[in-house]
Parts: structure tokens; C-alpha cells; sequence
């Protein structure tokens, strides 16, 4: 392993910062969520390289990153569905019009 | 420069160049296949760390699961979004430099920690990585529990999603 930790750690930040413009600067709300995939999968390389470069034989970082995969399955599931749903009723993926909610 | 360390720089290169297409390009359809293009690269991340079951699990999970759902979330809903107007919103600069701000901070807060510059030992003699994840994650002393709470968390979402997606039909 003659790679040092930090570039693991600045490689996630930097997936982590597209995502997060990504998140921030998209219309569309499908584009959104492709944002907060790359922002989970940078936290994932994180958790991941951690735990190889700490305590391999601990394996709290690839169990967290196990959860982390659940979790992110469920989030798209659920949200894919809302979008779909609204576009059913309001023929609009574009985030800022669907705003019936606010006031 | 060890060939891990080229491999390394590729695979991150592959990673962040097409995270950039995810969030830049235009058709919702290729930002969704650039996505499998980027899971793919973290996916030989996971396996240059040595975390095998992790590399597999992103290529069927992320890649076979996820990424397909997204195909098809764009594919109903795509019609009018695609051909007019910009996909970016007006003030687009303000998370670009908000991103590019935060990377900075983290970047110099990185490098700031000491120690962080070290490389890995070798993996310990005898250590079987995927047998110790199964372990860990059914035994009682480990982390049982937040595995339970994790599927739970995933049938109440998929059930939830089911019912979402069809009760707008009539």
C-alpha cells in the first residue's frame, strides 16, 4: 500500500464538493439526487480507506459503509418514487415548481 | 511512483472526471450513465483498498441497482425538461464557488492532521476481510443490531416506495 492516506481523503472531499454543487445548482429533481449519490459515495472512500489504513482487523468502517449502501438504496427508492409521483399530478420534475408546500 | 500510485491517480482521474460530467452535462440520461462510469472507478477504489466484498457489493448494488432506477426515473419523466431552457440554475456560480471553498478548507484541514501522510501497513497474516465483515455484522458484540435496523429501514422504504409511485394512478 504505497499510496499515503491523504490522497484518498482529498480524492473523497473533491467527489464529495461535485456532489455537493451538483446537489445545489441542478433543476432537475432526478439531477439532485445524482448529486447526493457522489456525496454518499465520497463519505463511502472515506469510511473505507479508514478503516484500511487504521485497523484492518477492526471492521467497524466496512460494516458502516454496508449501512451506508442500505441507506442510500432506500433514499433513491423512496425518493424516485416521490418524483415520479409528483410528475404523475404536476407534469414537472423541475424543483422550483414544485412548491406547493410553501408559503 | 509505485504502479498503486498510478492506478490510484487513473482510477481518480476516471472518478472525478466523470463525477464533473454527472453534474455538468446537459441530457439527465447521460449524466445517469456517467454516474455508472464514476460508481465503477469507486468500485476499484474499494478494491485497491483490499475491501473485496465492498467492490462487489457497489458493482451490483450502486451499478446494477441504483444507477438502473435512476434510467428509468429519467426515462418517465423526461419529455418537456430535455429540449428547453438550461438544466443549471441562473446564479449556478454561487455552489460552484461554495464547493470549490469547501474543498479548500478540507484540503488544507487534511493535510493539516498529523500522521495523515503515513501509508498502510500490510494486511495482517490470516485476516479473511469478507469472512470478518460477516462476522461483525451478525454478531450479537458487534453490529447485529444496526444491520437489523438497516433492513428494516430498507423494506419500510421499498414498501413505501411502491405505495408512493402508485397511488397517484386512478
Amino acid at each position: 500500500m504505497s499510496v499515503p492516506l491523504s490522497w484518498y481523503l482529498i480524492l473523497a472531499a473533491a467527489l464529495f464538493c461535485i456532489g455537493l454543487y451538483g446537489v445545489l445548482s441542478r433543476k432537475n429533481a432526478i439531477a439532485i439526487l445524482l448529486g447526493v449519490e457522489l456525496m454518499l459515495n465520497a463519505v463511502n472512500v472515506n469510511l473505507v480507506s479508514f478503516w484500511r489504513y487504521l485497523d484492518p482487523a477492526q471492521m467497524a468502517g466496512q460494516a458502516f459503509a454496508v449501512i451506508v449502501f442500505a441507506v442510500a438504496a432506500a433514499e433513491v427508492a423512496v425518493g424516485l418514487a416521490l418524483i415520479i409521483s409528483v410528475y404523475r399530478r404536476r407534469k414537472t420534475v423541475v424543483a422550483d415548481e414544485i412548491d406547493l408546500m410553501k408559503w | 511512483m509505485t504502479a498503486e500510485q498510478i492506478i490510484f491517480l487513473l482510477t481518480g482521474a476516471l472518478v472525478l472526471g466523470s463525477g464533473l460530467m454527472v453534474v455538468t452535462v446537459r441530457n439527465l440520461l447521460h449524466a445517469a450513465l456517467w454516474l455508472v462510469v464514476s460508481l465503477f472507478g469507486v468500485a476499484i477504489l474499494y478494491a485497491i483498498l483490499q475491501a473485496n466484498f465492498l467492490a462487489v457489493v457497489q458493482v451490483v448494488v450502486y451499478i446494477g441497482a441504483i444507477a438502473i432506477l435512476f434510467i428509468f426515473a429519467v426515462m418517465l419523466t423526461r419529455r418537456e425538461l430535455m429540449e428547453k431552457g438550461r438544466q443549471t440554475r441562473s446564479n449556478w456560480w454561487i455552489p460552484a464557488l461554495l464547493g470549490l471553498l469547501i474543498l479548500a478548507g478540507l484540503v488544507v484541514l487534511i493535510l493539516s492532521v498529523p500522521g495523515v501522510n503515513h501509508t498502510a501497513a500490510a494486511m495482517p497474516a490470516g485476516l479473511d476481510t469478507v469472512q470478518a465483515l460477516g462476522t461483525a455484522l451478525v454478531s450479537p458484540d458487534a453490529y447485529v443490531l444496526p444491520f437489523e435496523v438497516a433492513s428494516v429501514l430498507m423494506l419500510a422504504a421499498l414498501v413505501g416506495a411502491v405505495y408512493v409511485a402508485t397511488a397517484g394512478k386512478k
